[in-house]
């Protein structure tokens, strides 16, 4: 499949051709109608594409993979920083401590360990600072979720204002740790910083940010990975020593991940949280519209349950997000000194460092940058469109008869994929029977139109 | 080069009210108008197609679009308006208690229509209906100065 538009973003989510079965399960799930199927194989339009992992999620075989960075890239560095958001310690049997699972990971090889969420307490007071601010956009959208951030870019562009500019937890928790580290006399070019991911979205927020040149973080490790490995050690170790005197992380703090996790932190007027990408979908239609009135802010994330419900996470969403909500407050990490005095330089500096530039919207919806163009090709695309039977059955390797209608015009595809059509010329004698057959082998492959698995199969049955 | 699309709109039915908003908020997206003239023309559209619903028996939209201008006529059948000058004032409406507790009703509708396009013309019969036409233009210019 060709494509004219070079592409915008970089992504995490890869297709392992050498594994799909060209199923097209993930093609009738994507949310931005980014997955079409041609020569048996799934295919992705980048452009399209938010990283969102439904894909992941339906892939009946494993051939949706989410890329990572070399465990090993973290003895490129002396000073070795983990950060954890606190859905990890969510994913572990309540016999198991927090502070276990930080002295595992120390264990696997890192200096440093701070959990994501020590930025949350800051962070709110900013936010709803810049509530306050700009009472004049409504609602304000969370820039939280990644998955969601690219959503609007691609699909909802006039939204692409309604976006808060201001950075999220990792990015603050990553900026406050490479400062004091700095600070305590360590070299900053001898500092990595790891981030432990629950989703390819966040990875590609690393990799390629929105609003910002580049990210201050310097790699990502996947959570079902780190997760295997702590896992292994606690395992090995029962009588794992937990490290101690943990500085309190709020209870507040520990769920800003879970759904309404922010909202519930927001004081000028009316919050609201909705997860899962289908109903922010539906939603965002409707603020679209105007017809969603007096609501000044938006948490919107991909994953149902939220980042419990991220496509790397080992455990169950329900029973992280119940296990988050019910955790002692306090965090993994060894005491820090208080001293208010560099707690407000670190603020200052926060405050600096925190601001996001614009949200660009890049419009997957637009059929031609020139109106004329875009009209001439949407007349063909409802001409097309008609004679087609609207069944969606995604046999042509696109997700509808109105995205082939679409293909067509882009000149992506062609009508005779349609199998209707084919069957329709067939009787008018514009197509004979083998051609019908090789449309199809075109698209599913030589092997799903193999005529001998069948006829075996067939004749045994009769 | 000239689009047609006709939506047909039910009274009383305030679920399906917005529908056509939605429907021409695609096309315009697809055809790459400015989003400011996006918002505007759907917000305008969108209060049209609740007065329907809200105060007539049904109604046809009729949607046309060139390259410079969409022109929007929301015919109905209904009760029609009276006094046109008075049903402009903000807080005017005759909204029934039914229609306020949908959330409608606050007489602000009209107003934000007019706010919101660069032509808005009311015509009315009493006992027959009402047609609004809608005319917003693609180019940024023409934003919001009447
Ligand atoms: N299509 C229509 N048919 C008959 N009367 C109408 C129609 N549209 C508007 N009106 C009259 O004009 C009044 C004002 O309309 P407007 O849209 O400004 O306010 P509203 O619909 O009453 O409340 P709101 O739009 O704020 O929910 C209505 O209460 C109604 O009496
Ligand atoms: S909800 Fe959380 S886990 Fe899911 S895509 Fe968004 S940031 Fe990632
Ligand atoms: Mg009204």
């Amino acid at each position: 499949m060709g494509t004219s538009d070079k592409p915008h973003f970089h992504h995490a989510i890869k297709f392992r051709e050498d594994i799909c079965i060209g199923c097209s399960h993930c093609m009738n799930v994507c949310p931005t109608e980014a997955i079409r199927v041609a020569h048996g194989k799934a295919l992705m339009h980048p452009n399209r594409c938010v990283d969102c992992g439904e894909c992941y999620r339906v892939c009946p075989v494993g051939a949706i993979i989410v890329e990572q960075d070399d465990f090993e890239e973290i003895y490129k560095y002396k000073n070795r920083v983990a950060l954890i958001p606190a859905v990890f310690t969510g994913q572990f049997p309540d016999s198991v401590a927090p502070g276990q699972i930080l002295s595992a990971v120390y264990e696997l090889g890192f200096t440093h360990v701070f959990e994501v969420e020590e930025g949350v307490d800051f962070l709110s007071g900013q936010f709803n600072n810049y509530l306050k601010q700009h009472r004049d956009v409504k609602p304000l959208i969370s820039p939280f979720c990644p998955a969601i951030v690219r959503l609007i870019q691609v699909k909802f562009p006039t939204l692409a204002n309604n976006i808060i500019l201001l950075k999220a937890p990792i990015d603050i928790t990553a900026l406050r740790a490479r400062k004091t580290l700095s600070e305590s006399g360590l070299l900053p070019e001898e500092t990595g910083i790891f981030y432990v991911t629950p989703c390819p979205a966040k990875i590609v927020a690393v990799k390629n940010p929105v609003g910002e040149e580049k990210s201050v973080i310097d790699g990502v490790i996947n959570m079902n990975f780190l997760y295997n490995k702590v896992y292994k050690i606690l395992r090995h170790k029962k009588d794992l020593k937990e490290v101690e005197g943990a500085v309190p992380l709020s209870q507040g703090a520990v769920c800003w991940s879970l759904t309404n996790g922010e909202a519930s932190h927001m004081k000028q007027g009316r919050s609201l949280a909705i997860d899962e990408i289908n109903n922010v979908i539906e939603f965002l239609e409707k603020v679209e519209n105007e017809e969603v009135d007096g609501i000044n802010f938006l948490e919107l994330r991909a994953c149902d349950e939220s980042c419990a419900g991220g496509i790397l996470c080992p455990g169950n969403r329900f029973l992280t997000a119940d296990k988050l909500r019910k955790r002692v407050p306090g965090n993994l990490r060894g005491a820090v000194k208080k001293d208010t005095g560099t707690k407000n330089e670190m603020n200052a500096f926060l405050k600096d460092n925190m601001k996001l530039e614009q949200v660009i919207p890049r419009s997957i919806m637009k059929l031609d940058d020139n109106l004329a163009e875009a009209m001439i090709k949407m007349k063909r695309i409802y001409e097309l469109n008609r004679m087609l039977p609207q069944v969606d059955c995604g046999i042509c390797g696109s997700p509808s008869c109105k995205s082939l209608s679409e293909d067509i015009v882009k000149n992506e595809a062609s009508l005779k994929q349609c199998i209707f059509v084919q069957r329709v010329m067939e009787q008018n004698e514009q197509l004979d029977s083998s051609d019908s057959v090789n449309i199809m082998r075109e698209i599913w492959s030589d092997k799903k139109l193999d005529r001998n698995i069948l006829k075996d199969g067939i004749n045994d049955i009769n | 080069m000239q689009m047609h699309f006709e939506y047909s709109v039910e009274g009383g039915n305030f679920s399906q009210a917005g529908l056509t908003s939605s429907q021409v908020k695609k096309t315009l997206k697809q055809l790459n108008v400015n989003g400011a003239v996006i918002k505007r023309t759907v917000v305008a559209l969108y209060e049209a197609e609740v007065n329907i619903v809200a105060h007539a028996y049904g109604g046809t939209i009729l949607v046309d679009i060139d390259e410079e201008k969409i022109v929007i006529e929301l015919r109905d059948e209904g009760p029609g308006i009276e006094d046109i000058g008075k049903t402009m004032e903000i807080g005017y409406s005759t909204a029934t208690p039914e229609v306020r507790e949908m959330g409608f009703g606050a007489g602000m509708g009209l107003s934000n229509m007019n706010n919101n396009s660069d032509l808005l013309e009311i015509t009315s019969e009493v006992g027959k209906g009402t047609c609004v036409k809608i005319i917003n233009h693609f180019k940024d210019d023409n934003n919001g100065n009447k």
